[in-house]
């Protein structure tokens, strides 16, 4: 039955799922033409950037390419570190 | 005047031989004037997918460096008379030809021909280029799976970048049971991923086994399930509105129709 109900309503983790996601990813890349290479430069002038206004943590600093549903979108995250001062 | 098609893909091995051969059997069985140009330069198969291999006298290079006369190399295939294939050289290598000596070729068959369908080689160096060349459209042949569709993915960006081409795309070896699994994407996410017009859909077949053990192209069989898309893909590319064909197993309606009932997209 369940086996059923699984099937009449679709298996999230059915592997054409994963491939559809695993497409999407690589895709972006390939269609934005940029190399890994200049997204790795591209990280290191944000970080650059954002580092004169605000003191994050270049540890958890990511850059990522992302869908929303029909569009591209480049996605970071960035995270503040706490001001040592409160920080008691 | 005719027109040029190229058959494309990117990724090799996923159909654009076999779908060249019975695009152009189903076209040359609907009436047409036909000519296949085998663009693979040294690994060419067409001809022996086409059952011709025998045939050949003169190919694609010794027309494009002037040794012999298009009408000299073209064959004539053994079961249409408005069909005829052009091999590509087999000792030769894709830089023998150039993408202004192809334009002016395919130019000079689409005066005699109504359509000129160009089987392109794998990948997207020279040979792509020269197969591409002379062509007024673009079919991308592409597989339910992730190489396959990326490579797709790529080409159809190349094509789009020459605004010419208007590439429609070809699903090829689909396997509804494991399309009904949730194992193999459907049409539907190719579609969405891939973002251009479906031409049509084949299914896997065994028979396109057998047909080009003998070399006879699967339109030929009534009873193959390939053979019957590829007719029906015909048909599209002249202009008909004949529905995809429907790719489901045998005698497992219901379950859809359940789905469908339900508005649940499978
Ligand atoms: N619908 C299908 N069902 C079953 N087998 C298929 C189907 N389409 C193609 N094949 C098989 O897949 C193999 C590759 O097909 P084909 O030679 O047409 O691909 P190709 O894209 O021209 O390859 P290449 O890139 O090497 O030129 C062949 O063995 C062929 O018989
Ligand atoms: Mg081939």
């Amino acid at each position: 039955m369940f086996d059923l109900f699984a099937r009449v309503f679709g298996r999230e983790d059915a592997s054409k799922e994963v491939a559809k996601e695993r497409l999407r990813l690589v895709l972006v890349h390939d269609r934005s033409s940029l190399s890994p290479q200049a997204l790795e430069s591209l990280k290191n002038d944000l970080l650059q950037v954002i580092s004169q206004y605000l003191d994050i943590d270049d540890q958890g600093f990511r850059v990522d390419f992302s869908r929303h549903d029909d569009a591209m979108a480049l996605v970071a995250n960035i995270p503040i570190k706490k001001k040592a001062s409160r920080n008691l | 005047m005719g027109e040029a098609i190229v058959i494309t893909s990117g990724k090799g091995g996923v159909g654009k031989t076999t779908t060249t051969a019975n695009i152009g059997a189903a076209l040359a069985q609907a009436g047409q004037r036909v000519a296949l140009i085998d663009a693979d330069i040294g690994l060419r198969n067409l001809d022996v997918v086409m059952g011709l291999e025998n045939r050949i006298v003169y190919d694609l290079v010794d027309v494009v460096e002037g040794f012999a006369k298009l009408k000299h190399a073209l064959i004539k295939d053994k079961r249409f008379e408005n069909l005829y294939l052009l091999p590509a050289a087999q000792t030769r290598d894709k830089t023998a030809v150039s993408p202004d000596q192809m334009r002016s070729l395919v130019a000079e068959m689409k005066e005699e021909f109504d359509f000129v369908l160009i089987d392109c080689p794998a990948g997207i160096e020279q040979g792509f280029k020269n197969a591409v060349a002379g062509s007024d459209k673009a079919i991308v042949v592409a597989t339910p799976e992730v190489s396959s569709v990326r490579d797709a993915d790529r080409i159809i960006g190349l094509l789009e970048a020459e605004e010419k081409h208007h590439p429609s795309l070809i699903v090829n070896r689909i396997r509804p049971s494991m399309v009904k699994k949730g194992d193999m994407m459907d049409i539907d996410d190719m579609i969405e991923i891939l973002a251009i017009d479906l031409l049509g859909v084949v299914p896997d077949d065994e028979f396109i086994v057998v047909s080009t053990n003998r070399g006879e192209p699967a339109v030929l069989n009534q009873q193959s399930k390939a053979g019957e898309a590829y007719r029906l893909i015909s048909r599209r590319l002249l202009g008909e509105n004949v529905p995809l064909m429907k790719v489901e197993e045998e005698g497992q309606g219901l379950l859809g129709r359940l789905r469908k009932m339900m508005g649940i997209k499978g």
